[in-house]
């Protein structure tokens, strides 16, 4: 109910696109060193990972189309997405939370204003707008990271493991990774805001930590069905590469 | 202009308004007594349109708001202003954009003119050039007074207080009750106002009801109050005013 009644006044005069742009802000802007090296350090595991593994097939040259392929299909879009659930998602149900029990939610009903609107709205278009920007930075980083890993620790040749990064590089993959990080992040601020809405208002501090928590752990294990699901739909249903 | 019509209520079982009958007239100060859990929080939710009466009607100026679609119903609310018992200041904001809020969402002004009625809404409460204090910065008497701002920011014709003294010190609590009348003449508003401050009660009312097992039980001005022989009602007023004393 609450993400249809979010789509259906996302579209619908009065826009507000001050709050818009302030949730992009604190989104993106205070999200991104997080999501930099975490995503630096995902390429430099996996680059560490795949070395050991493709050495043992005498695959170890293909180490640039391991990384590149895995960070942008899955890993660049899930370590944003699950840095943004545990940094976003809750603090965006400790804020609403904290706004229903000391009765600010009532109080923006009672001055006509639609909480959905006001508070909703904006945190999920964010959330679905900032998600795929973040996600273009972590696969940056994250093969960046795999390529730090690969010239230090294995000591490849750097070009080398760029060119085969890139060959393997295709829209297509980019796309899918992006529609991925936006379904990601609508899914991450509708739970923060339902369970923000949904804390009884004589739940108190105990209920705003309560659902606190369980809005980051819903959240990741949505996040890890809606990509089973979206992987099914977008590679099998329609194709895309 | 608030007429409340056989307004019933149950939470899990345990019936809170049973057949509520009240009528409130246009330009008075209508205080809602009764003993804490008897439901005088939940019919301010009521008729703000918070909460939905199981069964009943409440008419604001002719409209039945249990039956309103969300459009009309904010219209009705624009009649409104409530001052909630915690205050309910928006955190995120300063005091200004917290008094300014319903008219900069609802009247196309220009920023000037928001802030001239800020400033003209803080005078009234004697808060004048607090615009810039955040929420956390405020007593809880200043609090209460910034949430009155914004309550009659937009002028409403109704004027809901919840348990405004609740939690104040009796000189601050003796404050508010000054401004509640005064605001009363000044803009000549009609209020209701929910307490269980028997002080403030008689200090603020023109007419007085009395909530006992999801009923009233007495209505009338504060000298009627004083002399209906109903022992729940005399009871009451003299627990608290001991409680008081």
């Amino acid at each position: 109910m609450l993400v249809w009644e979010t789509w259906s006044l996302a579209f619908r005069r009065p826009f507000q696109l001050k709050l818009l742009v302030h949730q992009l802000f604190l989104i993106g802007v205070n999200s991104i060193s997080v999501v930099l090296i975490s995503g630096l350090f995902t390429g430099m595991v996996l680059a560490t990972q795949g070395y050991h593994q493709l050495i043992q097939l005498s695959a170890e040259n293909t180490l640039g189309k391991f990384v590149s392929v895995s960070v942008v299909k899955e890993l660049g879009p899930m370590v944003t997405a699950f840095v943004l659930a545990g940094r976003i998602g809750a603090s965006i149900t400790a804020e609403l939370g904290t706004m229903k029990v000391t009765e600010q939610i009532d109080a923006l009903e009672v001055m006509a204003t639609n909480p959905v609107k006001y508070l909703v709205v904006p945190r999920f278009l964010a959330c679905a707008i900032m998600l795929p920007i973040l996600t273009l930075f972590a696969i940056v980083f994250g093969i960046a990271g795999g390529y730090l890993a690969a010239i230090i620790l294995f000591d490849m040749n750097g070009l080398f493991f760029l060119k085969l990064a890139q060959e393997n590089l295709f829209i297509d993959s980019i796309v899918v990774s992006l529609i991925k990080a936006s379904a990601f992040g609508m899914a991450i601020a509708s739970i923060g805001c339902y369970k923000g809405f949904t804390i009884s208002a004589a739940g108190g501090a105990e209920g705003v930590g309560k659902s606190t928590t369980g809005s980051a752990v819903t959240s990741l294990v949505t996040i890890l069905a809606l990509d089973a699901f979206l992987n099914h739909l977008l590679h099998t249903v329609w194709g895309l590469q | 202009m608030i007429w409340i019509e056989n307004l019933w209520k149950n939470f899990e079982n345990k019936e809170v308004l049973t057949g509520l009958e009240l009528y409130i007239p246009r330009g008075e100060t209508l205080v809602i007594m009764g003993q804490s859990g008897c439901g005088k929080s939940v019919l301010l939710k009521m008729i703000t349109g918070l909460m939905q009466p199981d069964q009943g009607q409440i008419w604001i100026d002719g409209e039945d708001v249990t039956t309103l679609t969300r459009k009309a119903l904010n219209r009705t609310r624009r009649k409104l202003g409530m001052l909630f018992q915690s205050a309910a200041l928006f955190d995120s904001m300063t005091v200004g954009e917290n008094v300014g809020f319903m008219v900069s969402q609802h009247m196309k002004l220009s920023k000037r003119e928001i802030d001239e009625i800020v400033a003209e809404k803080l005078h009234l409460v004697q808060l004048d050039g607090t615009e810039h204090l955040k929420p956390a910065e405020l007593s809880g008497g200043m609090r209460k007074r910034v949430g009155l701002a914004r309550a009659i920011a937009c002028n409403p014709e109704v004027i809901l207080y919840d348990e405004p003294t609740t939690g104040l010190d009796p000189i601050t609590a003796l404050e508010i009750n000054r401004l509640i009348r005064d605001l009363h003449e000044k803009l000549q508003v009609t209020s209701v106002v929910v307490t269980h401050d028997m002080a403030s009660a008689f200090s603020v009312g023109t007419r007085m009801a009395m909530i006992h097992q999801g009923q009233v039980i007495a209505h009338g001005t504060p000298d009627e109050i004083w002399k209906i022989d109903n022992p729940v009602l005399q009871q009451f007023i003299a627990h608290e005013n001991q409680h008081q004393n």
